[in-house]
Parts: structure tokens; C-alpha cells; sequence
């Protein structure tokens, strides 16, 4: 199953190294992560995506995590309410007579072309994976020359659902 | 004691005024830390460091092994037997990366550990230059933490860091790194040594509300079984685990490292469980419906297969580190804390459980009916025998340290340790090479000790440089080699599981161990029956200053009993003669 999990941590030399380390010792696969500072001078976030089996294996990733002494503070963000996002650069073949073609495909994802040459056009696109991955299987047939994407980064929304209700349908009746 | 911190002046006053450097702000250090030995190997990053001991060493106990992973070896038994962090200094590049074996030794195992080593100067890291190695890298996965200082304002902070680091919480060791330019070049007299460390709180105290659990869960039990591990003599906590099973009348088994924790010949003790265990202590976890495991971490030797092992028990794990608790095994209670102080919120708040007498009665039967054995021959020695010798004659008082292997299981099981602290062996990584040097760590932690190091030929053969230090210093450590001319844990294996084809495991020549032992001036002595033995060894070991004993045992002979690999705590072969 894949997981989110977000870590701030100190920004010492050396912690990225330290964290994928130990991801790749204790044989967890890592998707995507993705490292920035925060509103705290000498801490950064860092966003997993992990691929794990179970949520014992996923236990114990976020305790070995914990226990590095430069890692503050570890949650598993999956299943909160949460704003997840990643940046994509796509470059992709394209001409003179393709470019009306191609805005009209990019324009519903909030895209946007951000550098155009003879014969190629880059577009960057931010979102969730899936409108991600959706806009590049679009772009596909149109021969993908170059992807860039960030991986995402993720926080909790600023209102939780309170216990209980997160699952309650909405009804017109209430 | 050893030379304890007598004096802090400089004995040469022409050198006292000289400016301060980063090697003078490190001794300083050390000795606030309370450092009286120090395991080091010089070498050129760390010329500067050790020409700032030179100045002060009179504050230290210098202990100079023959060979990088002879000091830090030697650091662990040290720190296993002190219950103070080991502390080493070696160069950059290989004096660093001989330590890796310790280093990984002391992490899996727990021990207190803090690690200097030279780096290249600054402004050549990165650059391949000559003794040059990536020591951060190389330690970052078997270090609790490490550091590379990089500004001398930093040094004394790191320092108090990392000895905190490693002595609280579950123990281990930290390594420092300091580049050459930074220990030599002058700096000011003193900077802020205030730490912070935000993410690094370990849990000490236990959550009541857990302990709580446990005891209902107490409450419902018939068939508990305490497993005792080294959490408990890291903490402390014998008299509390002595009183708390003595009360309550529940059977105990112990790891390999946590022998020691109970006594070795109390009627509850059913001696150490897994792979080589006994059959009794076996039998209960597989057949008990609580398990109380403090200060252990259910690794794979004692486990055996995990479908097996305990599988109808309600689990109760007491661990100060969390991320041990549900690693291997499904916890239903864990508390989360330092073992002496969880087992006297248990005391505290376990007043009666109910009568458990009919276990208690079926596993000291099987206790009885199925105590270890091994079968004498008439003249020749094997292990086993030889090392119950030892037992008898020291009366289990001893300090013993073992390598691994097959000499290491019938020490474990024969010799029976009714005190903390007396046993210093390689659990979790299995060094071979690790006994003798950790024999002398421990006997200069406890001078006034006997101290026997029962080691393999193998194992012996891969440090036995450090002869040295017992000629040097006359330390009156008694090495016993289990001499089989093989290497006999691989060869049992190759015998029972791959068809008798003792790929390179038998040494078809080997050393004279006495005449070497001779070449350092040591007593040296070749026993080769059980009579000579019997008859030798009380004046041997009562021997004041070193003493090797080449100890000519069988080769054929295997350790038993076994749970083989794959297997489960309930298979076990070779449980009676």
C-alpha cells in the first residue's frame, strides 16, 4: 500500500542520507520524496511516498524514522484530510500547428507552457499525482521528450474532520 | 580503579602557553566527561590529539591495542563491564575503517560507545586524498548517531552530545569525526557547550495505564514466562526482576547477552531459550500463555521460526526503545520505558496473580528431565566438559568474554552466571575476534577481577596481536582457547546441513599457541586430557599475570541442543543423549 509520510527535520549534513539510508537497510521502497525548508529556520519537511506491505512494516518505518536524532517529529499523513501536491515539467515534440491543439488539451489541468523552441514546447503542471499522470498520458502520443517531476509534498489541511463524522454522507436533509 | 583523573596541570609548563588548540578543547572534554581509559591508535589525522594526550597523560589511562579492532573490541568489554561508555580514538581512513567491526558490534549489541576519529583537513575533504575515507558514510548505518565537526565552536557541544547520546536511552555508539586542521589549529579558550537535541527525548518513565494492562492481563494468565534480556542489566534492574518473579513464583528464560539478569541457578531460571537454549526454557515460550519480555528484541537466534514461537501467548514487550516492540513479533501490551523502573511500577502495582504452581511444576520437570547434556569421553576433553571446569573452579564468579560459536554456546549454557555484569560476549553481529580483546577492556574495568576469555582457535587466530597489551601491562587475563583445529559452529553445519562437506572449515595447520604466548612473554600451557586439566587448571587460573591455555578438545564434537534453522521453538533435536 502506498503511504504519505511527512518528517521535519533538523537540517543537518547529512540527514537526507541518514533517512534514505535507512529506508533502503530496513527494505522499504521509496517513490517520491521531496525535501524543502519550512517557516522554522533549520528545519525542513520531507514528504515520502512509500510503498509498504502492511501496516506493521509501516510502524516500524515510522519508528526508525523517530529514532533518528536529527528527525523531529514523523506522521503518516495518508489518511488525514490532507493538501497533497506535486510540480511536473513536461517536455514534449511539437510545432507551429500543434500548439493551439495542445493548449486546448493543457488548459483544463491549469496548465501552463513555459518555454517553447522550434520543434519542442515545455509545460508545467502542479497537482495531485493522478491529474499529473493524467495530463501526461494525454501529452503521450504527441512524443514525451523530457519529464521532471518534483514528487509530492504534502501537509494537513488546516481543519480535521472531527472523529466520526469523517465518513458521514452528505445530505441535503441535514 | 585505574590512573583516575589525578592531575589536570600540564607536566611540561613550557608547552602550557602555548595557544589553545581544537586537540586541547577535546582532552578538556573528555575529562569533564569523566574519561579515566582511553582505547586509542595514533596515526596522522590525529597527530594533534594525541600530542594534547601527551600533555595531559597523566589524566588517562592509555591503552594502546595492537591493532584498531583490538582497541574498540577492547572498548566494549570496557563499557559491558563499567556500565561507562568506551572511549576510542583512531586515525582517518583505515585506522577509522578498522573500527566498523566494533562499531557494528557495539550498535546491534547495544554498547556504550563514543568514537573519535581523524579526518583529513578540510579543505582536502572530498578530494581522495591520503588517508582519506568517508567514515560518515561508512557509520551513518551502524552508529546510534555521528557527527563530522566542521567548526571548532562546535566541538565541545558535540561532545557532551554524544556522550549523552550514547549512554542514555538504548545505549550505543557515536562516532565523531575531526578533520586534522581543526584539533590542531589555536582556538579560543572556551565556547558554549550548551546542547540541544529536539529530537531526541527517549521514554524512560513507563505509562502506568500499560502496566496496568499487564497486570489484568496477570490476573487471567496460568502459564507466564518472563523473558530476560540485556535491558535489564543495562538498567539495573536485577534486584526488581529477582523479587517481582520471586513473588509472583513465574518461570524465567534469558537471551544469550541477558545472562546475568536472573541467576543462573535459581529453581525459577530455566536457562537461555533459542536456537542452542535448553529444552525447558524452549517449551514454556512456546507453550505460555503470557510473555513478559523485558529489555529483549525477539531477534532470530532465539525465536526460531516466528510462526512458532509463543503462538497462543498474550505478549506483553518492555523496551526503552519503541521501535523494537512489534518488530518481529505482535504485541499486545507494550510499555515503553527503562526495565528497572517499569518493574517497579509492576511491583508496585502487581500485588497478587493467581497461583500458577501447576505450570511452575511442569516446566522445572521438564527442567529436570531435560537439563543439558553432553557425553564425556574417557580421557580426551571436549568444550562442554572443559568449560563446566571452568565454572566450578571460579565458583561463577568470574568475568568470562567468548568470541562466537560453538564455545560460545557451551559457555553460555554451562557456565552459569548468578551475577550482572560478569558475561561480555558478541550476541547480535557474532565477531569472531572479539573475546580476547574484549577480555582485557573488561579486566581493566575491573582489575581486581578474574577475567577469563574462553575463546575459539578461529576466532583467537583473528586478534591475538593484542598479547601485547597483556605483556605491556602484565594483565592477568586468562585465555582459554576451545581448540578444535576448526572453525566448529560452520563445521557442525556443513555436517548436519550440507552433507558433511567441511568446505575450509578445518585447519589442516595451525600455531603453536603456547610458543606463541612464549614469544610475548606469557605463560603459556597445551592441555590435552581431562586429567591434566583437572589437575592444572585451579593453579592456572589462580596465576598471577596472563595465563594462555590451548584446551586440545574433540573436533566432532556438536553443540545440542538445536532448533534448526526454519524451525520452531517446539523442534528441537538432540534434546537427550
Amino acid at each position: 500500500m502506498k503511504r504519505i509520510i511527512t518528517a521535519k527535520v533538523r537540517n543537518r549534513s547529512g540527514v537526507l542520507n541518514r533517512i534514505t539510508g535507512l529506508l533502503q537497510k530496513r527494505q522499504f521502497n521509496i517513490e517520491s520524496i521531496s525535501v524543502g525548508r519550512t517557516e522554522t529556520e533549520g528545519i525542513s519537511r520531507m514528504t515520502f511516498v512509500v510503498e509498504v506491505e502492511d501496516f506493521q512494516k509501516l510502524e516500524q518505518v515510522t519508528k526508525q524514522l523517530n529514532k533518528q536524532i536529527d528527525v523531529l517529529k514523523v506522521s503518516d499523513i495518508t489518511d488525514k484530510a490532507i493538501v497533497a501536491r506535486e510540480l511536473a515539467l513536461i517536455k514534449i515534440v511539437s510545432n507551429g500547428q500543434l500548439r493551439a491543439e495542445i493548449q486546448g488539451i493543457i488548459e483544463p489541468f491549469r496548465a501552463t507552457v513555459i518555454d517553447v523552441s522550434k520543434d519542442t514546447l515545455s509545460i508545467q503542471v502542479t497537482g495531485k499525482s493522478e491529474k499529473v499522470e493524467a495530463l501526461i498520458e494525454l501529452l503521450r502520443p504527441y512524443g514525451v521528450k523530457d519529464i521532471a517531476r518534483t514528487g509530492v509534498t504534502a501537509f494537513m489541511r488546516g481543519q480535521q474532520p472531527q472523529a466520526g463524522q469523517e465518513q458521514a454522507p452528505f445530505s441535503l436533509l441535514h | 580503579m585505574v590512573k583516575a583523573k589525578a592531575e589536570h596541570q600540564d607536566n611540561n609548563p613550557t608547552i602550557s602557553h602555548a595557544p589553545k588548540t581544537g586537540a586541547d578543547l577535546l582532552i578538556e572534554a573528555l575529562i569533564d566527561a569523566n574519561v579515566d581509559t582511553l582505547f586509542g591508535y595514533p596515526g596522522g589525522a590525529v597527530l594533534p590529539i594525541f600530542d594534547a594526550l601527551y600533555k595531559k597523560k597523566s589524566s588517562f589511562n592509555q591503552v594502546l591495542a595492537r591493532h584498531e579492532q583490538g582497541s574498540i573490541h577492547a572498548a566494549e568489554g570496557y563499557a559491558r563491564v563499567s556500565g561507562k561508555p568506551g572511549v576510542v580514538i583512531a586515525t582517518s581512513g583505515p585506522g577509522a575503517t578498522n573500527l566498523v567491526t566494533g562499531i557494528a558490534d557495539a550498535m546491534i549489541d547495544s554498547l556504550p560507545l563514543v568514537v573519535f576519529t581523524g579526518q583529513v583537513n578540510q579543505a582536502v575533504i572530498g578530494t581522495d586524498a591520503f588517508q582519506e575515507a568517508d567514515i560518515m558514510g561508512i557509520t551513518t548505518p551502524i552508529t546510534k548517531h555521528n557527527y563530522q565537526v566542521r567548526s571548532i565552536s562546535d566541538l565541545p557541544r558535540v561532545i557532551k552530545e554524544a556522550f549523552h547520546i550514547a549512554t542514555t536511552g538504548r545505549p550505543g555508539p557515536v562516532l565523531i569525526d575531526i578533520p586534522k586542521d581543526l584539533a590542531a589549529n589555536p582556538c579560543a579558550d572556551k565556547y558554549d557547550e550548551a546542547f540541544y537535541l529536539p529530537g531526541y527525548q527517549p521514554t524512560i518513565k513507563p505509562n502506568p495505564l500499560q502496566v496496568k494492562k499487564l497486570k489484568e492481563a496477570l490476573e487471567t494468565a496460568q502459564k507466564p514466562v518472563i523473558l530476560t534480556g540485556a535491558g535489564i542489566l543495562f538498567s539495573k534492574a536485577t534486584e526488581e526482576i529477582l523479587s517481582f518473579a520471586k513473588t509472583h513464583q513465574i518461570p524465567v528464560a534469558s537471551t544469550l547477552l541477558g545472562l546475568g539478569a536472573f541467576p543462573g541457578e535459581d529453581e525459577l531460571f530455566l536457562g537461555m531459550a533459542g536456537m542452542h537454549g535448553t529444552y525447558a526454557a524452549n517449551q514454556a515460550l512456546y507453550e505460555t500463555d503470557l510473555l513478559i519480555n523485558i529489555g529483549a528484541r525477539f531477534d532470530d537466534r532465539l525465536t526460531g521460526n516466528l510462526d512458532h514461537f509463543a503462538p497462543s501467548a498474550i505478549v506483553a514487550h518492555i523496551d526503552i526503545d519503541p521501535a523494537e516492540i512489534g518488530k518481529n513479533i505482535t504485541t499486545h501490551i507494550p510499555i515503553v520505558g527503562d526495565a528497572k523502573l517499569a518493574l517497579k511500577e509492576m511491583c508496585k502495582q502487581i500485588k497478587t496473580t493467581p497461583d500458577f504452581s501447576t505450570w511452575l511444576s511442569h516446566v522445572q520437570e521438564n527442567k529436570a528431565n531435560y537439563p543439558l547434556w553432553y557425553t564425556k569421553p574417557e580421557t580426551d576433553m571436549i568444550g562442554q566438559w572443559a568449560i563446566e571446569q571452568v565454572f566450578k573452579e571460579t565458583n561463577g564468579d568470574a568475568i568470562i568474554t567468548t568470541d562466537v560459536g560453538q564455545h560460545q554456546m557451551w559457555t553460555a549454557q554451562f557456565y552459569k552466571f548468578n551475577k550482572p555484569n560478569r558475561w561480555v560476549t558478541s550476541g547480535g553481529l557474532g565477531t569472531m575476534g572479539f573475546g580476547f580483546p574484549a577480555a582485557i577492556g573488561a579486566q581493566l574495568a575491573a582489575p581486581e577481577d578474574m577475567v577469563v576469555a574462553i575463546v575459539g582457535d578461529g576466532g583467537f587466530q583473528m586478534t591475538l596481536q593484542e598479547l601485547s597489551i597483556l605483556q605491556e601491562r602484565n594483565l592477568p587475563v586468562k585465555i582459554i582457547i576451545v581448540n578444535n583445529a576448526a572453525l566448529g559452529m560452520v563445521r557442525q553445519w556443513q555436517e548436519k546441513f550440507y552433507e558433511k562437506r567441511y568446505s575450509e572449515s578445518v585447519f589442516s595447520i595451525q600455531p603453536d599457541f603456547v610458543k606463541l604466548a612464549e614469544a610475548y612473554e606469557i605463560k603459556g600451557v597445551k592441555i590435552d586430557t581431562q586429567e591434566e586439566l583437572s589437575e592444572k587448571l585451579p593453579d592456572l587460573l589462580a596465576y598471577d599475570g596472563p595465563v594462555l591455555i590451548d584446551c586440545r578438545v574433540l573436533q566432532q564434537e556438536n553443540v545440542y541442543p538445536m532448533i534448526a534453522p526454519g524451525k520452531g521453538l517446539h523442534e528441537m533435536i538432540g534434546v537427550k543423549p
